[in-house]
């Protein structure tokens, strides 16, 4: 199977082409209900990760709450 | 009865009932539990939080979920960092899409050094906000004429500086802070520069409805021992400003009676 590069929080990453997006973050360890996530600049519905199959240059930006002021 | 009085006096933002008003934000502490237990001290009910990448090459990174329950205490969402409204509103509708948060603390960086507000973008940006059902509390200039603009955008709280962020040099013009809250009825709450706790009670004797407080309270050499103490100056200055207090005069009046001295 064909692997891509994608980059997740700024870094590459090598997966499989098509792989799920609910895949990639369930590999990633992600507590889904603490975050959001952007698919190139868009926010995508958290209900619909198993609808997206990932692609060549993907960026993926998962962001949750920190500390500040 | 006067203990109940002051019951009765909370603090409402967009709708929202609090009794606490201070806010405190979570940045600059040592590690998570100590910003857990200093907002317990403090009493505050709401936090300012940031918006961030999740670490993905470190999977066992505490998160601040874990340690200050969202059920419990509101979290206020901000857009630390951000210095064009482009970014502002794409970190706040990231912080929406987390778990719903429509409360947010808006503030558009315009200077890297001063830390002051764009307040051109902070503008512009709020009304984008409150048109997509935000509510909006905007970090501001303490200028009167901008907090009236940003009330026309529909801002839901205005929050203008003490001083700039993390400098703790206390409330520098009291005077436009004065003039902000005679034209307001919004929410008003000193946010940025505070530096001890006697600077959230002129604060509040000024007449604002709260304050925000980050850096005092996490920087100090005790910070559990400071977020009792603002706690309490809160207090303290909200009675004060209910109390009314008296007429200033430059001659001396004394307080015992003259009638009778021997």
């Amino acid at each position: 199977m064909k692997k891509i590069k994608i980059k997740v929080n700024g870094k590459f990453k090598t997966v499989l082409n098509n792989t799920k997006l609910s895949d990639l973050l369930n590999n990633l360890n992600i507590p889904i209900k603490k975050v959001a996530i952007e698919l190139n600049q868009e926010i995508i519905d958290k209900k619909r990760t198993s609808n997206i199959k990932l692609k060549k240059d993907d960026k993926i930006e998962i962001v949750h709450f920190i500390g500040g002021g | 009865m006067e203990e109940d009085n002051l019951k009765k006096d909370k603090l409402v933002i967009a709708k929202k009932k609090f009794d606490s008003r201070l806010i405190v934000g979570t940045g600059k502490y040592k590690n998570m539990s100590e910003c857990a237990k200093a907002i317990k001290l403090s009493g505050a009910e709401i936090v300012t939080v940031a918006v961030r990448r999740v670490n993905i090459s470190n999977k066992k990174k505490p998160l601040l979920m874990d340690y200050i329950d969202p059920k419990k205490i509101t979290y206020l969402p901000n857009t630390a960092g951000c210095f064009n409204s482009t970014d502002a509103l794409r970190t706040l509708r990231l912080a929406r899409e987390i778990g719903g948060w429509k409360l947010v603390k808006l503030e558009v960086l315009g200077d890297k050094k001063n830390l002051f507000p764009d307040m051109i973008e902070t503008l512009k940006t709020t009304e984008v906000l409150a048109k997509e059902g935000f509510k909006v509390m905007v970090y501001c200039n303490d200028d009167p004429l901008m907090a009236k603009r940003l009330e026309n955008s529909g801002a839901d709280a205005i929050m203008p500086l003490a001083a700039p962020i993390g400098s703790g040099l206390g409330i520098l013009n009291k005077i436009n802070i004065q003039i902000i809250r005679k034209q307001t009825k919004l929410p008003l709450i000193v946010d940025a520069g505070l530096g001890q706790a006697s600077d959230a009670t002129i604060a509040m004797e000024l007449g604002c409805d709260g304050v925000l407080v980050n850096t005092a309270i996490a920087k100090a050499k005790k910070p559990f021992e400071m977020a009792l103490a603002f706690k309490n100056a809160v207090i303290a200055g909200r009675q004060s400003y209910k109390s009314g207090r008296i007429a200033k005069t430059i001659m001396g009046n004394p307080s015992s009676p003259i009638e009778g001295i021997i």
